[in-house]
């Protein structure tokens, strides 16, 4: 693993808010069927980091790399043209819309004359919730009347359904129950057999040991250090990230 | 993933009837509401609130609020406001009504009566309406001033552009073509309404029936074929219905006689005609149509809703949420041309006061239709039924003779009972 083209390559790229360096010249790269696990404290610039890439936010400086060849990702229209897909913390999902006009959000099957096509698209939306979630049934009610865990299958749905091959998930397990938060963790596994790599943020170092092939430690902003998981034991992890130094690195 | 959805056996054979019917709710509860409030004024006015001629007057004096309020509805459900309407629609037809009457026969030099003139008006009028509200649109979505702001100052600034424009003078008479879409002018006629309902009521059967089929293609439920011709044949009684009471208005005879030839007689004596469907209406229905379809067949509407449900949302999906409230703007200005366009012509002149108060009529209707001002939810139809709801509500108050005052207090309390109501029924559907 970890040879040859990495899928996504973030080479030294900052954004300030202000006077704050929210991402201070972080260097991060992802390879093909990788997931690696991002941790820090509230701020340390995790979701800021991943938000360029998804292009949420512009960045100041640096320089994004997909499958080797530069990439200009300014909207999230960009991220997603280069089939990066991403499942955010909030959801972000219209609650007034069903299932299926949020899966399809920006990226409608119309009709030959250029109507939106519901009945296709409410059938697509049928196929892939069978397959992630098999007891979804609430197609046509708006995903306000869904329960958490089924708003979160919708989510996943939206970033799958599109044949992502970067995909980045923003705390995905952090309102969902034992149960489904196991059927996360299955998931990831397939999609990364499948080939595809995932960013995962996630607060939980545990749960990072377990999802993740490599983790990477930011504080203030600033990239502590990555290290594959079988390297480093869960202590190393915790104190990257309070200390904001790699044992590793200084033994 | 664990999903709680318990299915509901219903029991009672008749909750089962309505569910088989699958009605819209709201827009029952709408019809309803509409249906009281025209027998108790039938009532109090001896039956003369439910004539013909009424329903007729009716009619023709909600089109130019019900087409600004389908506006309106994008507007709210995007979580703005536009308080300008009412402004905007004085200033298109204050430029309407120059256009027409001095600008082209002077300055272009096409005679008065020339038959390009009522087009190229409206023509400048809806332009006009689109760059004023596109522009409010830019500064609102680009710029981020709240939509309050930029309409509320735009409601002081176009009353009075058009002011400035017409130096405040009253402006007529206006195109006689023009005039025609100002209502009992321009009527089709018993023939063609006949005609025009009844193709009407065909292409909604069939538009129906082929909409169960795309879900029986899809596999999608539907309601069982009992329930299906049920609403076909309730759809096409009220389209019919609806034809024949302004068929049965009859064109008064010394209105007949003063110009028998354009009711298609030969001679005065003997010669009986009806309205039929004004001009003014079929315009409203297009706009209806138009408007409903942009809302739930087209990805503008699906981002409009999408906006208004979560911002941040439609924004992460890749919509441009600042560009769709330039459009949402721009369209609301053409609305309010054409709102303007029925409200001149109806009048026959441009005055200085056309259109004051409307913004809150337009609002009102919006929102007596179910639009939330939260965002998100709304619709077309809706819209146009709160408009000839507060439009009955004010014409049957003054055949009652209730005071003017009183008239207002009225429609306040109806307009915040109306809101009530519809919280009320959202807590007990569950829906939010």
């Amino acid at each position: 693993m970890n040879t040859g083209t990495p899928l996504v390559e973030m080479k030294d790229v900052s954004i300030a808010f202000g006077g704050v360096k929210a991402v201070d010249h972080v260097s991060i790269e992802l390879y093909p069927g990788e997931v690696v696990g991002l941790l820090g404290h509230n701020g340390a610039g995790k979701s800021t980091l991943i938000k360029m890439l998804s292009g949420a936010y512009k960045m100041d400086s640096g320089q994004i790399l997909i499958n080797g060849k530069e990439a200009r990702i300014t909207t999230p229209r960009d991220a997603r043209d280069h089939n990066i897909e991403t499942i955010y913390q909030t959801l972000a999902l219209a609650d007034n819309l069903d299932a299926a006009s949020n899966l399809f959000l920006g990226r409608e099957l119309t009709t030959r004359l250029g109507f939106v096509d519901d009945a296709t698209m409410e059938a697509e939306t049928r196929k892939i919730m069978a397959r992630l979630n098999p007891n979804f049934k609430k197609l046509k009610e708006p995903v306000s009347a869904l329960s958490g865990g089924q708003r979160q299958s919708v989510a996943i749905a939206r970033a799958v359904y599109f044949n992502a091959q970067i995909l980045i998930m923003d705390e995905p397990t952090a309102a969902l129950g034992v149960h489904e938060t196991a059927m996360v963790a299955e998931l990831i596994q397939e999609l990364k057999k499948q080939g595809l790599g995932i960013f995962l943020i996630s607060h939980d170092t545990r749960e990072m040991m377990d999802l993740c092939d490599r983790v990477a430690v930011m504080k203030n902003g600033k990239m502590v250090g990555s290290e594959r998981v079988e390297d480093v034991t869960e202590d190393d992890i915790l104190s990257m990230i309070i200390l904001g130094k790699n044992p590793k690195a200084a033994a | 993933m664990s999903d709680t959805s318990t299915a509901t056996d219903a029991p009672a054979a008749r909750r089962s009837f309505w569910q088989a019917l699958d009605l819209d709710t709201r827009l029952l509860g709408m019809i309803g509401a509409f249906v009281l409030v025209a027998l108790v004024f039938n009532v109090l006015t001896d039956g003369r609130f439910l004539t013909p001629r009424n329903i007729f007057n009716l009619t023709i004096q909600t089109v130019s609020v019900a087409i600004m309020a389908t506006g309106m509805v994008f507007v709210i459900v995007t979580r703005h406001i536009d308080l300008s309407v009412g402004a905007l629609l004085a200033t298109c037809t204050a430029v309407m009504a120059m256009t027409q009457t001095s600008f082209l026969p002077n300055v272009l030099g096409l005679e008065l009566g020339h038959p390009m003139i009522p087009w190229i008006t409206m023509l400048v009028g809806l332009v006009t309406g689109a760059i004023i509200g596109g522009f409010q649109g830019y500064l609102i979505g680009y710029q981020a001033i709240p939509a309050f702001i930029v309409t509320l100052g735009g409601l002081l600034i176009w009353r009075n552009v058009a002011w400035h424009l017409t130096d405040g003078q009253t402006i007529g008479p206006l195109n006689e073509t023009y005039m025609l879409l100002g209502g009992i002018n321009g009527t089709l006629g018993v023939f063609w309404s006949w005609a025009l309902g009844l193709a009407a009521a065909v292409a909604a059967a069939v538009g129906l029936m082929s909409a169960r089929r795309t879900k029986v293609s899809h596999g999608f439920p539907v309601k069982p074929l009992w329930a299906e011709g049920a609403i076909i044949a309730i759809v096409v009684a009220a389209i019919l219905g609806f034809v024949a009471i302004l068929n049965a208005y009859a064109v008064p005879e010394r209105v007949v006689a003063r110009d028998f030839e354009r009711w298609g007689c030969d001679a005065a004596e003997g010669c009986t005609a009806a309205y039929g469907i004004p001009y003014s209406v079929l315009l409203l229905i297009a706009v209806a149509i138009i408007m409903t379809v942009i809302a739930q067949r087209t990805r503008l509407g699906r981002y409009i809703f999408a906006t208004g449900g979560n911002p941040d949302a439609a924004e992460l999906s890749g919509v441009n949420t600042k560009l769709l409230t330039v459009k949402i703007f721009a369209m609301v200005g053409m609305l309010c041309a054409l709102g303007g366009i029925v409200a001149s012509a109806r009048l026959g002149y441009h005055t200085n006061d056309i259109g004051v108060l409307d913004e809150l009529r337009v609002i009102a209707a919006a929102v007596i239709g179910g639009t939330a001002l939260s965002g998100g939810i709304g619709t077309i139809y809706g819209a146009i039924f709160g408009a000839l709801i507060m439009q009955s509500l004010q014409s049957g108050m003054a055949m009652v003779g209730v005071d003017a005052p009183y008239q207002n207090i009225v429609v306040g309390l109806v307009l915040v009972l109306a809101v009530w109501i519809d919280i009320q029924y959202r807590k007990l559907t569950g829906a939010k």
